[in-house]
């Protein structure tokens, strides 16, 4: 590796970067919007950090800096609505691979614009930010309709979800505030970790060992309502109305594994 | 709890109740309180069942037992089918114990009528206030007015409930006097009178005091039953204009009939059911709230049904090609809302996006808007002239040709060779 390479790496070389490389974080994302303004580099692409580094492209390592990552939000806020800063939210937690290229350009068109853009349909970047909103509010819907909770031996209600993006902190407010005289815990199980309400306040934590076998855990009459609510989800159809295409479009097959009525459990 | 017995209830009155295709839990605006068990805001579909068809509330008759003899219904008295009847207590614990592991939004609560209309009634009433008051639930609660109940009934029933409906069932007065000859008209509008008036006295005074309580707080809707008595699409519009206008109802259902029992006053057994007409039926409902059409731009005495292969809106348009082509960089919303393909969302976003710059073909495909069948209909900022299609006919045929629609098995039959 090169002396000239080892600069580059350092970033101490002081040419415009064509690429950004961050930690993968809300704030380290932020922290490098915060730089492009203050490089103004704004050609660069923000990136996650990728193995192996490239050797002689020209880019900047990014180091997370709340505060930096603050004040552009902070920024932002004076640009476009509090929906819309929700909404970035939102896009983020989508884990989309083009999530980097659309929020940097809608962020740069919202500070590029005198007016406030979050409406303007005639950018291609409002119109991608606007779809993937949409395809998070939609995962975020089918996962309050979708969730399944069973009762516990010792009361607790427990839930396994396996949402497309990780929309749990989206869902945490609307079942705390629904569900406030049981305990309960939603669990996402790619990603890992759950969200739990202990009839005061719901936080996130993460299992260390998932039981592989419900059964001698659930309270005695679990079964019994289960049964029930398979019978009812039988005897509310109507036959002379079939139409699978339109049931596995609202109710795509991937979300089967968790739905009590499908009889799967 | 006996599992066994309520089991068996359960498959029949859930069975009888599924004909209501009602089914909506949004647009009340109950919060949870002290810590209770429940909240109503969006609709939620918990699940659909294999009919395609969203289940979000537990949906079911109190009891199938009933007086009357309505021909379209599976409950008729003189049906030959099992019997049976909920406690109030078991209605209870099912709403309850269903809502607690998020099966549902609450609870849609209909019946047959045993002894009379007051009787039932009171029943119903009794559970949404055991429900609220005992057992501290805010979830959506769903209650059918039974025709000929009493003010003092109707009025409890919108202190508990979200939302109240008697269905018409039949669009019009001459069906229901011959498929239904013990009810009548009158007896179901009453009480739907009294509970719009009510709606309106309570939205006056809310006005005034801050603390005046709920009362059927997602207002009130009905259904229609097609295809049972002959009647034409005019007469169901008609019905359900008037209704929207002079109840000020939130929804009108309609719903295909499905043939239940052998009446000579009814459709055969085994006729198939009539999805798209009831689809077309939904589509001219839907331009008649939100795309500021007349009813009359879409049924009248010359052309009483709505056609079956293409929907109302271009049925419109094609009848109307003078008022095309229309500049979307220029037009306004009411004009918009006009072209085939352009939804009410593609409209806002057009309206917002030309604050900001002239559109183009390629904003508009990014917006969604059907563009196969609008293309016909708008101009955009042509750079050169392009033969446009003037003829009706011909624009269908491409517009057809070019979709493929979810119908084309019901209206193209295809007999297979193989």
């Amino acid at each position: 590796m090169n002396e000239i390479s080892i600069y580059h790496e350092a970033g101490l070389l002081k040419e415009s970067p064509d690429r950004l490389i961050y930690d993968g974080s809300f704030n380290g994302f932020f922290t490098a919007v915060f730089e492009i303004f203050e490089l103004k580099a704004f050609k660069a692409e923000i990136v996650k950090q990728v193995k192996p580094l490239p050797l002689f492209s020209n880019h900047r390592i990014v180091i997370t800096n709340d505060s930096k990552a603050q004040r552009v939000l902070a920024g932002l806020g004076k640009k476009i609505t509090a929906n819309s800063i929700n909404d970035i939210f939102a896009v983020w937690l989508s884990e989309l691979e083009i999530v980097e290229r659309v929020l940097l350009g809608y962020v740069l068109h919202a500070f590029n614009n005198g007016s406030c853009i979050e409406n303007d349909y005639s950018n291609f970047f409002v119109l991608d930010f606007k779809k993937i909103v949409k395809m998070v509010s939609r995962e975020r819907h089918r996962m309050k309709a979708f969730v399944r909770f069973s009762r516990l031996k010792d009361d607790l209600y427990y839930a396994r979800v396996d949402p497309d993006f990780n929309v749990l902190p989206l869902i945490q407010q609307h079942f705390t505030a629904r569900y406030s005289d049981q305990q309960w815990l939603i669990y996402d199980l790619r990603r890992n970790y759950g969200i739990y309400y202990d009839l005061h306040i719901t936080r996130i934590i993460e299992l260390e060992v998932i039981p592989k076998n419900e059964s001698d855990l659930v309270h005695d009459q679990e079964q019994e309502f289960r049964l029930l609510w398979q019978n009812y989800f039988t005897n509310v159809n109507i036959e002379s109305r079939k139409n699978t295409k339109l049931h596995v479009r609202h109710v795509p097959k991937r979300y089967w594994k968790y739905l009590t009525e499908k009889g799967l459990f | 709890m006996d599992f066994d017995r309520i089991s068996e209830k359960l498959a029949i009155l859930a069975d009888a109740a599924k004909y209501d295709v009602s089914c909506a839990s949004s647009g009340s605006k109950r919060k949870n309180t002290q810590k209770g068990l429940g909240n109503t805001g969006a609709g939620i579909c918990h699940s659909y069942t294999a009919d395609g068809r969203c289940v979000s509330l537990l949906k079911i008759l109190l009891t199938n037992y009933c007086i009357f003899d309505c021909a379209y219904c599976v409950s008729r008295s003189s049906n030959d089918v099992k019997r049976a009847a909920f406690t109030v207590q078991e209605v209870v614990d099912l709403t309850m114990n269903f809502y607690r592991r998020n099966y549902i939004e609450g609870l849609f609560l209909s019946s047959g009528i045993f002894k009379d209309a007051d009787y039932t009634m009171e029943r119903l009433v009794r559970i949404a206030k055991k429900l609220r008051i005992e057992h501290n639930f805010n979830g959506y609660i769903h209650l059918k007015t039974i025709p000929g109940a009493s003010d003092e009934l109707m009025h409890e029933a919108g202190l508990y409930a979200d939302r109240l409906s008697v269905n018409l069932e039949v669009p019009t007065e001459a069906g229901l006097k011959l498929l239904a000859p013990e009810k009548n008209r009158a007896e179901m509008v009453k009480p739907m009178t009294y509970v719009s008036n009510q709606l309106l006295r309570f939205k006056d005074e809310r006005k005034s005091l801050k603390k005046i309580p709920l009362f059927a707080p997602a207002g009130q809707s009905t259904q229609m039953v097609i295809g049972a008595a002959g009647e034409s699409d005019k007469d169901i519009l008609i019905t359900a204009d008037s209704f929207y206008k002079s109840h000020q109802l939130k929804r009108v259902y309609y719903s295909g009939y499905v043939p239940v029992s052998v009446d000579g006053r009814l459709p055969a057994m085994g006729t198939l059911v009539p999805m798209v007409r009831e689809n077309r039926l939904y589509q001219a409902d839907w331009l008649m709230r939100f795309y500021d059409f007349n009813i009359h731009e879409i049924v009248s005495e010359a052309s009483p049904l709505l056609e079956l292969d293409i929907d109302p809106k271009l049925s419109w348009a094609l009848k109307n090609m003078n008022v095309f082509p229309i500049d979307i960089n220029t037009a306004d919303l009411h004009d918009i809302l006009r072209i085939p393909g352009v939804g009410l969302l593609s409209a806002t976003k057009i309206i917002e996006g030309r604050k900001f710059s002239r559109l183009g073909w390629e904003h508009l495909k990014k917006m969604g808007i059907a563009l196969n069948r609008a293309r016909f209909f708008i101009t955009c900022q042509e750079k050169k002239f392009i033969k446009r299609e003037t003829s009706a006919s011909r624009i269908k045929q491409f517009i057809l040709a070019g979709s493929a629609s979810k119908f084309s098995q019901a209206l193209n039959p295809q007999l297979s060779l193989f």
